[in-house]
């Protein structure tokens, strides 16, 4: 392991020095390819963002696959009914790893302004590990971008030993996450309690 | 081993070098796959079906034999029709066994159209 200081006197020299978690790290964070998958009008922003005008493309994001199998980033643009929870929990467990969420606006959050709605999921992190959530109703495509910018450092930063590694090197990490059922008044079970830590509200 | 001697020596070595270049980076990840990355099939992620919808049934069902109808009278309608068309352009200018073959030929698809009229092929139902 080389250290910043002797990095940086190495690159004024013209000398650049890397290591491979680096390399693999920049790789990963440059090419991350999202499923497109728009549920509601988030879908819309997500679409303008891929556009010309905001260009996605800048940060090798463009790559839009129609098949799970080839995508990376799952973006949760949009309302989450209780009718298409267990698709989008399908379609995430059919992802090859690593693999990273956006939930993209209110709705994908927490419900939004459908959140006393009797259908409508109050947040798809009661399902699936959120990795970045973007606040919005719904959110301009800077946000979006800005999104992707902080999941690009978050993966800069992971590690490719220890807990933090990313999915594909640890085995303990699932890869499949429980689908919940129609059940007679709400999905069966209503929340995985693995992934969901509410926060406490402390009176 | 001199190149003068061995003309296609470059070639040769090119070749080898345009294998590796291609060959190495699969083997690499490959390896890293292999040795690295744990996998972790399950039963949503060897599901053939990618809409998130969970598959129903077999996909070898039988299609009903029955379609070959469509067949012979799309080519009845259809092709009858590209024939026509030119042989109506040539017509002044047909012999008199050109315009007798092509006789024969439409009275063929058209022993079809009646076969499959009487069959009642073409009703409705």
């Amino acid at each position: 392991m080389i250290e910043e200081g002797l990095k940086s006197e190495l690159q004024k020299q013209g000398v650049y020095v890397t290591t491979l978690e680096d390399l693999y790290n920049w790789g990963r964070a440059n090419s991350i390819w999202p499923l497109t998958f728009g549920l509601a009008c988030c879908a819309i922003e997500m679409m303008a963002a891929s556009m010309a005008r905001f260009d996605l493309a800048r940060f090798g994001a463009e790559v839009f696959r129609p098949s799970p199998r080839q995508a990376d980033l799952m973006i949760v643009a949009g309302t989450v009914t209780k009718k298409m929870a267990p698709l989008v929990v399908r379609l995430y467990n059919q992802m090859p790893e690593p693999k990273y969420v956006i939930a993209m606006g209110s709705c994908a959050i927490s419900g939004g302004p459908f959140k006393q709605g009797y259908n409508v999921l109050k947040g798809i992190d009661r399902y699936l590990p959120v990795d970045v959530s973007i606040p919005g109703c719904p959110p301009r495509p800077e946000a979006l971008i800005h999104a992707l910018m902080t999941l690009q450092q978050k993966i800069l930063a992971q590690k490719l030993t220890g807990p933090d590694r990313p999915g594909c090197l640890n085995a303990a990490v699932p890869g499949e996450f429980p689908v919940p059922a129609y059940g007679e008044h709400d999905l069966e079970p209503s929340k995985n309690p693995q992934i969901w830590h509410p926060p406490l509200i402390k009176r | 081993m001199d190149a003068n001697q061995h003309p296609y020596l470059v070639l040769a070595l090119l070749m080898a070098a345009a294998v590796a270049f291609a060959l190495g980076p699969l083997a690499a990840a490959w390896a890293w796959a292999r040795f690295y990355s744990p996998a972790k099939p399950g039963k949503d992620k060897n599901g053939i079906y990618e809409c998130g919808l969970e598959s129903k049934g077999d996909a070898w069902i039988q299609f009903r034999s029955e379609y070959y109808l469509y067949a012979i009278i799309f080519l009845v309608f259809d092709v009858e029709t590209i024939f026509l068309l030119p042989f109506a352009v040539a017509f002044t200018s047909l012999s008199a066994g050109a315009f007798v073959a092509i006789l024969v030929f439409l009275l063929l698809l058209l022993e079809g159209l009646v076969w499959a009229w009487r069959k009642g092929f073409l009703v409705w139902k």
